[in-house]
């Protein structure tokens, strides 16, 4: 009796072992395993953070928690915007954590470390945070997509607008290190182009406390944008001090962050970030399925989505449906799908990956609403256009050498 | 460099504007540093924390109790912050200060600063990293004509506001009775228990004054400055170089040098602003070069 019962119980666990045996044929280890890797208690925390990994589930649920029969897990960890922690957890994750794939990356130092030893193991990358254009030039990965936008679309899609209404001399507050650098030439380089003039630079040290004395050369120059290349809370006291000067509160002159999240502008308030333009990849009300998905992630965390959150969400769940088509979760063949798919959802419109990795889609110029105009909470942006890719997204750049080959 | 005589007043009146706060920082920590030989890291939490209390005393704590309207206004925040926040001092000198005092500076300074770290991990978590605005009072707000450049009112009242601190912590400290024992039990604390001065109850308030003071600049920068976790820390760095300038301990040297320092750093921000920042560093490093005790130090 005692030994025919072990022996269904034998029956029992080989026959469950089985199981996975078969998803396995498709999906290594089997199981489909999503890595989200970002800024849990630091400054990038607010747009990334907890919110990234409850959109990373929300992506999950929609796909039924499966995918080719094998289940699909969540891993979510703070690589504190260190190269060497991210990377270190990456390995970690590829070697003995059957992790398919790492999304977010709010630095792009760490984006950068991590996209090379995904290359290495085979497996995916996709920034939906971090913008460094390094990504998709010199840097660029055959496993990699930069999901959300780069420094590019940002810098170009808030310059042209702006540029379009006659406002042509342009002052940069520039942040003093890489990323703001190239924040500033990218949307320079666009002022030029298009017939605007760069009357001047003040680049500030990284991170700037008191940003008054740079406004203030800002507002002397006379130019009629100033536009800042900086980011999180060195342009929050920058516009939040503008503002107590009353700098760029005129007609004459305005005052244009290059890169502004829904985090940031919450922090300021309407009442001080009112009539700005900005260009984002992701606004919450933007429409019917924009406005389900961020209902959604609202109910998990209590606030709405910024964009690096949403393109989680997104990037997380075309992944999935890449392995679904490609019936495997073999990293290039999940990365060739994606490339043939065209990318539509709550979040990403008329998307498609390049082989440089750079996700080309439609992008939104926002103006920050004035106090009056908002109903709710999180009610802060007027849609002033929807910026076709082609227009705002860089040219294939030389510099990667997955563009030469096509 | 093509800047007019009024543009040069003005950055050097923001220079002026940013040397108040180092002033008081540092103030505050000279007169820990001075009696109880701690390096106290905790002040740039505490500044933080001070600025947070008043925002949450303005915007949160009436929701909280159920009654919307309920404020706490800036003038009220001014006295009643610091004030909370030199208690909090006091309970953390009280009960783990207090025992490092005759070990090695390393680790006073190692507890001040893990304790910074869990302060500001905790108002991370509860409030995140973007910041919270703060109004200033109406009748500041909107700017002044000073002659050369309209300045906000507010920036005004931070002058001599912070002007009028300093002066009465130096008067306190220097030509005042209580100052003089405080003194005295820098130089010999024993002895200064001997005449029946209650010692450890001295240098607990001594501890929430020079924190009180850290509270008050952290008030005053609420509606400057976004309030948000990470405000003190950045601000630190820079004023402990103010101290080391000015000679670790000396109240008269950390407010002089406080308030040189943020014009210099101003006329910095004129001329190359990218050195900004470092040009209190390389000063600090010839300080140290020339008079290790610092300017107003005094040579041991």
């Amino acid at each position: 009796m005692r030994s025919r019962f072990i022996g269904s119980l034998l029956g029992a666990s080989l026959a469950s072992l089985t199981l996975p045996a078969l998803a396995a044929d498709a999906v290594s280890d089997g199981v489909v395993k999503v890595g989200i890797l970002n800024d849990l208690s630091g400054i990038y925390s607010d747009f990334t953070g907890r919110g990234s990994a409850a959109a990373a589930q929300i992506a999950i649920d929609e796909m039924g928690g499966k995918v080719l029969g094998a289940p699909v897990e969540l891993i979510a960890a703070d690589h504190q915007n260190k190269p060497d922690i991210a990377a270190n957890l990456a390995r970690e994750w590829f070697d003995q954590g059957k992790v398919d794939m790492i999304a977010d990356f709010p630095t792009s130092s760490t984006a950068l470390a991590v996209m090379e030893i995904a290359k290495q193991k085979n497996r995916v990358t996709m920034l939906s945070a971090a913008v460094a254009m390094a990504a998709i030039t010199d840097k660029c990965s055959p496993l990699n997509a930069q999901w959300m936008t780069d420094t590019y679309a940002l810098a170009a899609g808030t310059a042209k607008a702006l540029l379009k209404t006659g406002r042509k001399t342009w002052y940069f507050v520039t942040a003093d290190y890489t990323f703001g650098h190239s924040l500033e030439k990218d949307a320079a380089s666009v002022v030029e182009a298009e017939g605007g003039k760069v009357l001047g630079v003040s680049r500030h040290p990284f991170p700037g406390g008191d940003f008054s004395s740079f406004m203030l050369k800002a507002q002397a120059s006379g130019a009629q944008v100033i536009a800042l290349a900086n980011a999180g809370s060195d342009t929050i006291n920058a516009v939040k001090q503008a503002a107590e000067y009353g700098i760029g509160r005129t007609d004459k002159q305005v005052i244009a962050p290059l890169l502004m999240y829904i985090t940031d502008v919450k922090s300021l308030g309407l009442a001080k970030a009112q009539d700005m333009y900005l260009t984002e990849a992701f606004y919450w009300d933007y429409d019917d399925r924009s406005r389900a998905f961020a209902e959604k992630f609202f109910a998990k965390m209590k606030r709405m989505p910024s964009a690096s959150q949403a393109a989680v969400y997104s990037a997380t769940l075309n992944y999935l449906k890449a392995i679904q088509a490609a019936g495997t979760d073999e990293a290039g063949a999940v990365m060739a799908k994606l490339r043939s798919m065209t990318i539509d959802d709550a979040v990403i419109r008329n998307g498609h990956l390049r082989a440089d990795g750079a996700l080309v889609h439609d992008m939104l110029l926002l103006q920050v609403k004035k106090p009056s105009e908002s109903k709710r909470d999180w009610d802060f942006y007027n849609v002033r256009a929807v910026l076709k890719g082609e227009d705002v997204f860089p040219k294939p750049s030389d510099a990667c050498p997955l563009n030469a080959k096509g | 460099m093509d800047i007019t005589f009024q543009g040069f007043m003005a950055q050097l009146t923001i220079g002026l504007i940013g040397g108040c706060f180092y002033a008081m920082l540092s103030m505050g920590l000279a007169i820990i540093f001075g009696l109880l030989n701690i390096i106290n890291f905790t002040h740039g939490a505490q500044f933080m924390m001070a600025a947070f209390l008043a925002w949450i005393g303005l915007t949160q704590l009436g929701p909280w109790l159920g009654y919307p309207d309920f404020q706490i206004n800036f003038w009220v925040a001014l006295v009643l912050a610091p004030l909370c926040v030199a208690l909090f001092g006091m309970a953390i000198e009280r009960s783990l200060l207090r025992r490092l005092y005759h070990l090695d500076h390393l680790y006073g300074l190692l507890l001040t600063f893990g304790v910074a770290l869990v302060m500001e991990g905790g108002f991370r978590y509860a409030f995140g990293v973007s910041g919270q605005g703060y109004e200033p009072p109406e009748i500041l707000q909107g700017p002044v004509d000073v002659g050369f450049m309209l300045l906000p009112k507010y920036r005004v009242f931070v002058v001599f506001a912070s002007l009028l601190i300093c002066f009465a912590t130096w008067y306190l400290f220097e030509r005042t009775k209580l100052g003089a024992y405080l003194r005295a039990g820098t130089e010999n604390p024993r002895l200064l228990q001997a005449f029946g001065i209650n010692v450890p109850v001295m240098i607990t308030l001594t501890y929430g004054f020079g924190v009180a003071l850290a509270g008050i600049a952290g008030v005053l920068a609420a509606p400057i400055m976004q309030v948000t976790p990470l405000m003190g820390g950045s601000l630190l760095n820079i004023v402990f170089a103010v101290v080391v300038i000015g000679g670790l301990g000396s109240i008269l040297g950390s407010m002089m040098t406080g308030l040189a320092l943020g014009l210099i750093e101003g006329l910095t921000k004129v001329v190359y602003p990218e050195a900004s920042t470092v040009v209190v560093f390389v000063i600090m490093a010839l300080a140290l070069l020339v008079r290790p005790a610092g300017l107003f130090g005094r040579e041991v």
